[in-house]
């Protein structure tokens, strides 16, 4: 088993409008060991989210490898990449994504579906997950009966059930006001330090960022720089 | 397991999109409406097809036969002198009764009479029977009067042609040719295509007509419906007659199935039209179901859901859409028209007969599949690019 977790060499990313390309990733190289906390910052469309659909295997490069826990993503095929995700990620997106006509019990569940589960333990495993992310009382409310910071734990919980190796967070606290946010992030790095998730962090906000344990900077395709985060 | 699993994904993700249905509810009554309408409209077209089918299946017994002479496809076309029906009459294979064998030499014309509502005049049969003429239907029965007395310009009318048309009250008087008619009597037949007939003795309507001492078929009554065989080949070997023997529960079903099936042909291409209609609608319904779920679809494929179970969800959406429309539809076209008195030209007669609509349970059925066709089909094209949109790009739609 190697050190690192996400092993990315020399990906691109091109994107073909007619006879324009844009190269939104250009031969980009980035390794991120087991338990690392990365927040990975830049200026709006420098690729952050593609950098990370990427990793999380729901897009492809036009060049490049990108091996997770010791196993080459871009070249699988739809479907094993499929249940390559259900397994070994879990995603945070910055609008929650949680369906609406479900509860939280049941959204958090969702993941569970393609496990070999019955009901019950699945049920039993999305509750602990729940409650693991403080929303113990908070089973059977559906989002709209939610407030904005726990939709996100919601959506954490979600992203937790399978206990996959790595958690994809794309701007989680982009949508929430200062305090909300701040509970998110404490959610992050406890799950970071005490469950050793390692964890990808996309932000605009140098706050949220400086909660990380290092920093990477991405402009014009490239990591500009890397940097140790102050605390 | 696995297989269970996958049976789970597409159980739970199609359960997510019937809950999804009320959020939406403008798009999906207009394509529920359409699918109910067209189903509607082939329930009743079929239902008119069926019951003019059962009236004349009616008609025709198994344990009778109708003789008319050889290369006619019909009474009206046909031609039997006094001694061919004679001949006949005394054949094997005839059933006895009182009066000796039973049969009725029959003759008919057409005559116009107005129609109840509308009070244009349309065409009815006016049939002569013989003494055997009630004796060879079974279900023969006088509903009101009295029977016609022979040699007199009396006659009984069916309870169709009563409903049906004007002035033909017991009482009345009417008159047809050069002569007036009173009439004496209502009968019913069992619903038979005799039941939108006027009869009257056959003497008398040879003698108001100038017809001479001619028939154009006779109808007997059979020792049993084997009989047929003795019966017919005694009637084909005898050299002095050229006759076609048919058994008269075949004969009216060979007449109902070319109107029958013009009918059902009209159906099927009117509602086959307006079935495009509603695959249209249904389409658009989908359409809407489909793009207001972009990104919970693109979620659940992120997550790990394959795209067979959202395809086989947006399918399971469109086909609730089909059987409820053609619920609706069954349900309107029941109400509405089963039992419909009508009326219809017999191409065979060239006379109306009347006959209620008949919405049987197949037929139901038939609406309803039709209807999960055009949910099928309306669900199709919109499944197949809810599975193919790119996770990606689907995930920014937001
Ligand atoms: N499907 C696509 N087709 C064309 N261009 C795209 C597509 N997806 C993203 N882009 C472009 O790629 C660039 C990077 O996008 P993105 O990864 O979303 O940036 P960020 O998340 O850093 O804001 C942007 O300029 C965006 O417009
Ligand atoms: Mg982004």
């Amino acid at each position: 088993m190697s050190e690192s977790l996400v092993e990315i060499n020399a990906v691109s990313k091109i994107y073909k409008r007619g006879a324009e390309r844009l190269t939104v990733l250009d031969k980009l190289s980035l390794s991120v060991p087991r338990g690392d906390f990365v927040a990975l910052m830049g200026p709006s469309g420098s690729g952050k989210t593609t950098l990370l659909n990427l990793i999380g295997g729901i897009d492809r490069p036009d060049g490049g490898s990108i091996v997770v826990s010791d196993r080459r993503i871009d070249k699988l095929s739809d479907r094993a990449l499929a249940h390559w995700r259900s397994r070994h990620v879990g995603f945070v997106f910055q609008m929650f994504n949680l369906l609406p006509v479900l509860t939280a019990e049941r959204n958090v569940e969702l993941p569970l579906l393609l496990t070999g589960m019955n009901g019950r333990q699945r049920r039993e495993r999305a509750r602990t997950a729940l409650s693991l992310v403080g929303l113990q009382d908070r089973f059977t409310h559906k989002p709209a009966q939610l407030s904005g910071g726990q939709e996100q734990r919601v959506g954490i919980a979600r992203a937790i059930v399978t206990d996959p190796e790595i958690l994809l967070c794309d701007e989680p606290t982009g949508d929430l006001d200062r305090q909300s946010g701040d509970e998110v992030l404490d959610l992050l790095v406890a799950l970071n330090e005490s469950q050793g998730k390692t964890i990808i962090m996309v932000t605009h906000d140098p706050v949220a960022a400086e909660r990380a344990k290092r920093i990477v900077h991405l402009d014009k395709g490239r990591l500009s720089s890397v940097s140790e985060a102050a605390a | 397991m696995r297989f269970l699993n996958w049976l789970g994904q597409i159980a739970s993700v199609t359960g997510m999109n019937l809950r999804n249905v009320p959020a939406r509810p403008g798009s999906t009554i207009v394509a529920l409406l359409g699918i109910a309408g067209v189903v509607a409209v082939l329930v009743a077209v079929l239902s008119i097809s069926a019951g003019f089918k059962s009236t004349m299946a009616t008609t025709g017994a198994e344990d009778a036969a109708i003789v008319i002479r050889a290369g006619s496809t019909s009474e009206l076309s046909s031609g039997l002198s006094a001694d061919s029906v004679n001949i006949i009459a005394q054949a094997p294979g005839v059933a006895a009764g009182d009066n000796g064998p039973l049969s009725s030499a029959e003759l008919f014309v057409i005559v116009d009479a107005p129609k109840r509502g509308s009070g244009t005049d349309a065409n009815v049969p006016f049939r002569g029977v013989s003494r055997g003429g009630f004796e060879v239907r079974d279900h023969f029965r006088l509903t009101d009067g009295r029977l016609f007395e022979p040699g007199l310009r009396e006659v009984i009318v069916g309870q169709g042609a009563a409903r049906e048309f004007a002035n033909l009250e017991v009482g009345s008087t009417v008159s047809w040719g050069r002569n007036e008619w009173t009439v004496v009597g209502h009968f019913e037949d069992g619903g038979s295509l005799a039941e939108s007939e006027i009869w009257t003795d056959v003497r008398v309507l040879q003698d108001a007509y100038n017809r001479g001492n001619s028939f154009q078929s006779v109808r007997v009554k059979l020792e049993s419906p084997e009989a047929l065989q003795v019966f017919a080949d005694a009637l084909t070997s005898d050299a002095r007659l050229e006759v076609t023997v048919e058994r008269e529960s075949e004969f009216y079903a060979d007449q109902a199935g070319v109107l029958a099936s013009v009918i059902e042909s009209i159906g099927w291409v009117v509602t086959g039209m307006m079935g495009l209609g509603a695959v249209f609608a249904a389409i658009l319904t989908m359409y809407a179901s489909v793009s207001s779920r972009t990104v919970e679809i693109a979620t659940l494929r992120a997550l790990g859901f394959g795209r067979f179970p959202i395809v086989v969800s947006v399918l399971a959406e469109a086909l609730v859409l089909g059987v409820l429309g053609g619920a609706v539809g069954g349900i309107v076209a029941y109400i509405g028209f089963n039992g419909y008195q009508a009326s219809t030209l017999n191409w065979a007669s060239f006379s109306q007969v009347t006959f209620a609509f008949l919405v049987t349970p197949a037929l139901l059925v038939t609406g309803v599949i039709y209807a999960l066709i055009m949910g099928l089909v309306g669900g199709l094209i919109p499944s197949w690019r809810a599975a193919r949109q790119p996770i990606t790009t689907a995930l920014r739609e937001l």
